[in-house]
């Protein structure tokens, strides 16, 4: 077997059933009984047409979140890129690990799944490794991704493995109610810190760069608009795609995004990317296949700047696991399993 | 069935006289082997390799036991590495019967000693009458000691000589392959062919070498110091099916492929690795991805994606990974997703003995995760059966949505047996997952019926999307606090595996029926016990022999099986614990009730010797034996003088 199931729905289903008439909706033609897995008896059943995807349609529970968090704004612009693309309903899916913001996927009506704390990018690479038709995303906060999870953070950018993962960083754990997580300042007083933060934070971006993530990006939960671009170019590349949200928890740490919120007296500082049109000002501008350069965007004090720090077309995992399958079975030259097996067995004879 | 010895002594003054292999043939001396030298058929023969981990005594003894599959004969290997990275003393054991070969073998009728620690501290594993055939450049035997035929052999000088100066001493091992093939009649081309087999995709040159070693071997005047051949009798298979020859780890792996398991993620440890790294290199074939993950977390997180998306996955280790993935277990179980979870066990707890064996897991297995999280536990008997033991896995994990442990260990990982080939075109499994449209109305967690989820990609015509979680939750998926949705999902989840119980055969006794003791195992130690019923009986004892490969949820009916015996024993390696009864035993007397069930255990991090579970079920009895034994029988395990475990610590240098 070859473990894309590329195929739509649509053309799994017989078409020489009609399906108008599925009085016996159990009597799946043997095509279709041929892609099942034994023991599963769902029915063959009449597919209607497409409705469009709408923000209704995606929606789900009501966000448990407190008013006025920013992560409400994190999921309308989710809703946005969803219903701007348009993907198919049943190939979009939400992942998180465990988190104020991971409560994501239950607001999403989609197929997703609530994982543990810190582990849902190996989660998220098994969907994405084992299922190439599916979109993959995956929501989480600072604490998920670059604490508990920080080694799968590492792990998933080095492998490249092909997802889209954003990450609300509000600068605290807020389920737990307001201790110290690894993107807090020095400084910041917090129930495990009374005296204020004295361990150095993580830079998201250094972490990122280093580790070998392929899409590194910075947005603000205040900036729809910036955001739906990151989201939409995150979710264009193929890789481990990666978009750092600063994104305000108003009841433990509110206003420390103001500074770069332009409508509370801060600015929002968009990374100027080079066009390569030989002007002057170009050369000023961001390469953002520079590895050192974006390491130095990332160096500067915060807020520091928002934008795409870093893009490269380094092979996915996902294609040269692939690569290695169709080397392997060309090899073979179209053997069944029974017989590779088989032949294994002959030499252990 | 080692009580009579089964490779015959010679007669009249045993095999040679002592005087005369007092004097091993040195050097080469040609000369034909003696005319009278007739093979005497044998049906069991147990030989121990006894040498350092770099001798490669294991492709030796590797060698011996793929020729006895290729021969229809039966096999079972026995093996201890050191835990160094590189050297220690170490041994391989094989055992090729005519008949069936249930156990390692408690005494060795030949025993190859490369060096004189080989000798010393394997001399007591030679039975009365046995073989010792000894390195002559690098062993100094005591020849007075007259319960053994010396054969010594200046292995060491000999493998120079027909190699050259640049091989070393390197080829020893070849060279006692050859040294064996003569005094069994072994089948030379057979043999040959394996080598060749086993060397071939390198250098033609080292194939040469590796034969010329044999050659050595073989033409060695043996009939000077040794007046007896020995032939294996040859009884034809009936079964039809050619054997094929493994180990536990192979077994398990192809097991899994032919179950269907297609992906799957781990961390490299002792003695699991070999499990990935089949599956690394076999998969692809197959269509399927193995990861090598970041850690354990890392790995079982892959394995439950994949699950997740609709192909049933594997993750595994030993026990210290093991803990590190029981978080995520636990979600599987929470969340009602289908994965496979091997544990090679070893020596623990933490590091522990990493290249020893114990059956220390299982509650681990049971229990270890918080919550009440029920998931299912299987036990591999053989070699054999860590092929079917990955298929019935994979069938209930399937079916009841379930994480499914498969408890390996060490013995059975390393040794390698010989079986039927497996009838695969009855067994393979299609993997591919069901993406048809579904109708609406689709609950994940529906009180009603057992949790079968749908993988994503899979359209939902009424738009309603299913969310799989760890928060408790509705039949949709959805986050609950609900005291009565917690009770009634809680004992979902539990009541589908009294399901299961339901459909698991009761397995049948060994030996007697009814009578007073009945030994109950679990696991590899499936060969000894079996062999201490056969032997048991043997001496006038009413004994019989269950063997559980369904551990947990155990299957049903068990206590009218207990009932006709008069007391009922576990045989475990694992301790006896703070109140005095193995793991096994422990779950047993908590389902049961019942005070007439015990246990005999032990905890020297080796298999049990078929006499060591003699006299622990029977204090007092079975005493008149030779060989080392760790434990004071019955007593229990642990419990052997003080001073004598600090000899040994001081005698390993670890004191």
């Amino acid at each position: 077997m070859l473990p894309a199931p590329n195929l739509s729905p649509k053309e799994l289903v017989n078409d020489d059933v009609d399906l108008m008439n599925e009085t016996n909706m159990t009597t799946a033609s043997p095509a279709v009984a041929g892609n099942r897995q034994s023991g599963s008896a769902s029915p063959a059943i009449a597919e209607p047409p497409r409705e469009k995807l709408t923000k209704k349609a995606i929606t789900a529970d009501h966000p448990t979140w407190c008013p006025g968090c920013g992560d409400f704004a994190v999921l309308a612009a989710f809703y946005k890129v969803l219903e701007k693309r348009q993907l198919d309903h049943e190939k979009i899916v939400t992942l998180a690990g465990i988190g104020c913001s991971s409560r994501f996927p239950y607001f999403v009506n989609g197929h997703g799944a609530h994982y543990i704390h810190g582990r849902a990018v190996p989660l998220a690479s098994g969907i994405s490794l084992a299922r190439p038709d599916l979109h993959v995303f995956l929501f989480g906060g600072d604490g998920d991704g670059f604490s508990i999870g920080g080694n799968h953070l590492d792990h998933g950018a080095r492998k490249n493995i092909n997802m889209t993962y954003f990450i609300m960083d509000n600068f605290v754990y807020g389920l737990t109610k307001k201790q110290t997580s690894p993107t807090s300042p020095i400084g910041f007083k917090s129930k495990t810190d009374p005296i204020g933060a004295i361990d150095q934070p993580v830079n998201p971006m250094k972490k990122l760069i280093a580790g070998g993530a392929t899409f590194i990006a910075r947005t603000h939960a205040a900036q729809v608009n910036h955001m739906i671009q990151m989201i939409e170019r995150a979710f264009d590349h193929q890789g481990f795609s990666v978009i750092e949200c600063l994104s305000e928890c108003v009841e433990f740490f509110p206003d420390v995004f103001d500074p770069a919120n332009p409508k509370k007296g801060g600015s929002f500082e968009v990374i100027q990317e080079k066009k390569w049109d030989n002007t002057p000002e170009d050369d000023l501008r961001h390469d953002v296949t520079d590895e050192l350069a974006a390491y130095k965007l990332a160096s500067l004090p915060f807020p520091g700047v928002f934008g795409v720090f870093y893009q490269s077309d380094r092979p996915t995992k996902n294609a040269l696991e692939k690569k290695w399958i169709e080397t392997t079975r060309e090899k073979i030259g179209g053997a069944s399993d029974v017989e590779i097996l088989r032949k294994t067995f002959d030499r252990m004879k | 069935m080692n009580e009579t010895p089964v490779v015959k002594q010679a007669e009249g003054g045993s095999a040679a006289s002592p005087t005369s292999t007092a004097t091993p043939a040195s050097g080469a001396s040609p000369g034909s082997d003696r005319a009278d030298l007739r093979p005497e058929n044998i049906q069991d023969a147990v030989i121990r390799l006894a040498g350092n981990s770099q001798d490669g005594i294991q492709t030796a003894g590797a060698f011996l036991a793929r020729l006895a599959g290729r021969s229809d004969h039966d096999v079972m290997t026995y093996m201890t590495i050191p835990a160094t990275i590189s050297g220690g003393p170490s041994i391989f054991q094989v055992r090729i019967g005519s008949g069936e070969v249930l156990s390692a073998g408690d005494e060795a009728d030949f025993l190859v000693a490369f060096y004189q620690h080989s000798y010393q501290d394997h001399l007591d594993f030679l039975r009365e009458g046995g073989v010792l055939l000894y390195d002559s450049d690098n062993v100094e035997p005591n020849l007075d000691d007259k319960r053994f035929v010396y054969v010594g052999v200046p292995i060491t000088g000999l493998t120079v000589e027909a190699l050259g100066g640049t091989a070393k001493d390197k080829g020893k091992n070849i060279f006692v392959l050859g040294l064996i093939s003569k005094i069994f009649n072994l089948d030379v081309e057979k043999l040959k062919k394996l080598i060749t087999e086993k060397f071939g995709g390198k250098d033609q040159s080292i194939v040469n070498t590796a034969l010329m070693a044999f050659q050595a071997g073989y033409a060695y005047p043996v009939g000077n110091v040794l007046t007896k051949h020995y032939r294996f009798e040859h009884f034809p298979k009936t079964s039809g099916r050619a054997q094929i020859t493994m180990d536990g780890n192979q077994a398990l792996a192809y097991g899994l492929i032919a179950a269907g398991v297609r992906y799957g993620a781990g961390y490299p440890i002792t003695p699991w690795s070999s499990i990935m790294e089949t599956l690394r290199r076999e998969l692809p074939k197959y269509g399927g991805i193995f990861v090598q993950a970041e850690d354990e977390l890392g790995a079982v997180s892959l394995a439950l994606g994949f699950s997740y998306s609709g192909y049933l996955a594997v993750t595994g280790s030993a026990g210290p990974g093991i803990s590190l993935k029981a978080e995520a277990i636990g979600w599987a179980s929470m969340a009602e997703i289908p994965l496979i979870v091997c544990n090679i066990q070893r020596g623990g707890p933490s590091t522990g003995l990493p290249t020893n064996v114990e059956q220390s897991d299982l509650h681990q297995a049971i229990f270890g995760s918080h919550g009440d999280s029920p998931r299912v536990v299987l036990a591999a008997a053989s070699v054999e059966d860590c092929f079917y033991i990955a298929i019935e896995a994979a069938r209930i994990a399937r079916k009841y949505s379930t994480p499914v442990f498969i408890l390996s260990d060490t013995s059975l990982a390393t040794r390698i047996e010989a079986f039927d080939e497996p009838d695969l075109s009855k067994l393979m499994v299609d993997p591919k997952p069901d993406l048809t449209p579904r109708e609406g109305g689709f609950k994940p967690y529906d009180l009603e019926r057992i949790t079968q989820h749908i993988p994503p990609g899979t359209r939902i015509l009424d738009g309603k999307y299913p969310l799989i979680g760890g928060l408790e939750h509705d039949e949709m998926g959805h986050p609950t606090g609900s005291p009565k949705l917690h009770m009634a999902m809680t004992a979902k989840r539990r009541n589908k595996l009294r399901k299961l119980a339901e459909e698991i055969p009761v397995p049948e006794v060994y030996g007697d029926q009814e009578g007073d003791t009945l030994l109950v195992g679990w696991g590899s130690t499936y060969g000894p016990i079996h062999d201490a019923v056969k032997m048991g009986r043997e001496h006038g004892e009413k004994i019989g022999a269950l063997h559980l490969r369904h551990v947990h949820p155990l299957p049903n009916g068990l206590e009218k099986i207990f009932a006709k015996f008069k007391r009922v024993v576990t045989v475990e390696m694992n301790d006896q614990g703070l109140y005095g009864y193995g793991q096994l035993g422990t779950i047993l007397r908590a389902r049961y009730c019942e005070p007439k069930i015990q246990s005999v255990t032990k905890t020297d991090g080796l298999t049990f010797r078929v006499k060591e579970i003699l006299q622990g079920v029977f204090p007092g009895k079975f005493v008149s034996v030779r060989g080392y034994s760790p434990n004071r029988p019955v007593s229990g395990n642990g419990e052997q003088d003080v001073d004598v475990a600090r000899a040994e610590s001081i005698a390993q240098g670890a004191g």
